[in-house]
């Protein structure tokens, strides 16, 4: 033993050089398209250098040249996971610009989307975060869930993701009352289902080992970091966009807001438990309320939207608004407006810049994801390699709303 | 809402009236132009006076107006969770002046500044990490200027022969189509005179 020593002792001293690999682009942990470049001493990490923009499509310089409405799409392929919540933001924008008033039908209408849009993120976001730290039967079990949402979606406006269903001035088409019902029963059986995940997760050994104390983020980095969504509620605030800054008809809701304590990886992803939770009860809710206003038209008839095709059968002007929207679009008011919504994700913000023309001088998207994903550096620092991929995970981000 | 927003707005007009040029609150959302020089002052005093205590930087843009002198307007939207109110910093930029950075302040200005960048070319001093961000690596130009083409300059497709990616002009098949869908009444100013003119010299 102690010749050993001695020997240990001899051998000359040498530098150990930091080892770089690359996380992704390829990486199934990577969430997508990030290429991030490590550098590791041993097994922690040093620095970590996310490469973004490999999903950048130029949305923002694309919308410039398209009509208000011709941009609405756009805004399905940003976060694909939730894409009705970003439609949201658009469409609040139009009309704060306009000062449209929507009917309270259409109101509930894209709250009752909206929340099954957030139960198609958080059931995306837990599971997959369960699969980066290694369980892969959530994943399963989850994705039949979100498939029977995505019909919903279909049987709303006939796209399973690329919905296009939020309109400046409503929603595209009313709901059936057999689509209503079918919601219902699914939001009655869907517990259960989020149970038998919680089975697998909540108290699983090796979970918790993976995600708690890992990542954690106090209140001071929330701030500095500008987080939302999750990410500041892991971490103890009380911030909900619904709550605090109320739009659409959220105050006539009730649900709760659940908070997280040590905002460490686990926290955020019982946060997100629970608001699926929370969602279920406002969808509940929405539907109820549904029930109670049948028939109220779900569109503004004004100049922002089409004519009922009934009425352009018979009416030239009719058929002339009708051309005249889908060509040359609606002019919108001059003015700079930002709106935001409490998307799955956290603040998802539109920021809209108009001339008085019928398309938008700039837009800027304020993403969720481009501001958790920035502090991924100081995240990670000091973790070993493992944790990288829970913390990501658990960041919950989207390459499509982050490269834009 | 509004009253706590006049409240702020009063506020700094009264304590900081040299470096504003002017404010609005328009849509419930108050905005205030800020002179170029006046950047970090009002930031930091953004950030930690405790009428503010604005704590979360939401988004820094930046809007181009070419035919302007003060070319760019830079863009940044604050948020206090405390208070429950938000604000919009606005300064107009010459093109090629450098800005001061905000990511001693705020953490998360480091990649908004970037992204300003890539996509203005508007550069941060005393920025941590001045790359690009979103765009390719080795990109020419600044995307989102009002005189950067929508289609861009390069294409790029995989080569068969050389076995690897190239990068070529941009090649369209079909004109890249802009529309003018001004009204023909309030936009183009037409010159019925030459109508008369051909008119006469048909008879």
């Amino acid at each position: 033993m102690a010749d050993n020593f001695q020997n240990q002792k001899n051998i000359k001293e040498s530098s150990i050089r930091n080892f770089n690999i690359n996380f992704g682009p390829q990486h199934p942990a990577a969430h997508g398209v990030l290429r991030m470049v490590l550098e590791l001493d041993g097994e922690v990490v040093e620095r970590c250098d996310p490469h973004i923009g490999l999903l950048h499509r130029g949305t923002e310089k694309l919308m410039e040249s398209r009509t208000y409405l011709q941009n609405l799409p756009y805004f399905d392929r940003l976060d694909y996971v939730a894409p009705m919540n970003q439609e949201h933001a658009w469409c609040l924008a139009i009309e704060k610009l306009l000062n449209v008033v929507i009917t309270y039908r259409a109101s509930l209408i894209r709250v009752l989307y909206s929340e099954i849009g957030r139960i198609l993120n958080h059931l995306l976001n837990i599971t997959t975060q369960a699969m980066d730290v290694g369980a892969f039967t959530p994943i399963s079990w989850g994705f039949e869930e979100r498939e029977k949402l995505m019909v919903f979606y279909e049987r709303a406006c006939g796209a399973r993701l690329h919905a296009a269903y939020f309109r400046p001035g409503g929603v595209h088409q009313d709901l059936s009352e057999q689509l209503l019902n079918d919601i219902m029963i699914w939001s009655e059986e869907f517990p259960k289902k989020v149970n038998d995940i919680e089975d697998l997760l909540t108290e699983n050994r090796i979970f918790k080992q993976r995600n708690v104390d890992i990542g954690i983020v106090s209140k001071e980095d929330a701030f500095e970091w500008g987080f939302s969504g999750v990410m500041v509620r892991g971490s103890g605030l009380a911030w909900d966009l619904r709550r605090s800054q109320p739009y659409e008809c959220y105050n006539d809701f009730d649900f709760k807001i659940p908070v997280g304590k040590n905002g460490d990886c686990y926290d955020r992803y019982l946060c997100r438990v629970w608001e699926i939770k929370e969602s279920l009860k406002i969808i509940q809710q929405s539907i109820n309320k549904l029930f109670k206003c049948m028939g109220e038209d779900v569109l503004v008839r004004g100049k922002i939207a089409p004519p009922k095709r009934s009425e352009m059968k018979k009416s030239m002007e009719a058929l002339i608004h009708h051309f005249k929207l889908y060509t040359e679009g609606f002019h919108v008011p001059k003015g700079e407006v930002y709106v935001s919504v409490e998307a799955p994700k956290g603040e998802f913000g539109v920021f809209l810049v108009s001339d008085g023309t019928n398309k938008p001088y700039r837009v800027k998207l304020r993403a969720p994801g481009f501001s958790h994903l920035a502090a991924i550096d100081y995240l990670c620092k000091g973790h070993q390699l493992a944790d990288v991929s829970a913390i990501l995970g658990s960041l919950d981000v989207v390459f499509g709303e982050i490269d834009r | 809402m509004d009253d706590s927003l006049k409240d702020l707005n009063d506020f700094l007009l009264s304590n900081y009236s040299e470096d504003i040029i002017n404010s609005v609150i328009e849509h419930s959302h108050l905005s205030i132009t800020i002179v170029f020089s006046s950047i970090e002052k009002i930031t930091s005093i953004l950030k930690n006076n405790d009428v503010c205590k604005f704590r979360t930087l939401i988004d820094i843009t930046a809007i181009d107006y070419p035919e302007q002198d003060e070319r760019f307007c830079l863009v940044y939207h604050y948020l206090s969770m405390q208070q429950n109110i938000r604000i919009r910093i606005k300064s107009f930029v010459k093109d090629e002046q450098i800005v001061p950075s905000i990511t001693n302040l705020f953490p998360s200005a480091n990649w908004f500044e970037r992204e300003v960048f890539d996509m203005y070319g508007i550069l941060f001093s005393n920025h941590p990490d001045m790359r690009r961000i979103l765009t390719d690596y080795g990109f020419q130009g600044h995307p989102l200027r009002k005189d950067f083409p929508t289609t861009g300059y390069l294409e790029l497709r995989y080569d068969q022969e050389k076995k690897k990616v190239v990068y070529e002009p941009v090649k369209l098949t079909q004109e890249y189509r802009r529309f003018d869908f001004m009204s023909p009444w309030e936009g183009e100013a037409f010159n019925f005179d030459n109508d008369d003119n051909e008119l006469e010299k048909n008879n």
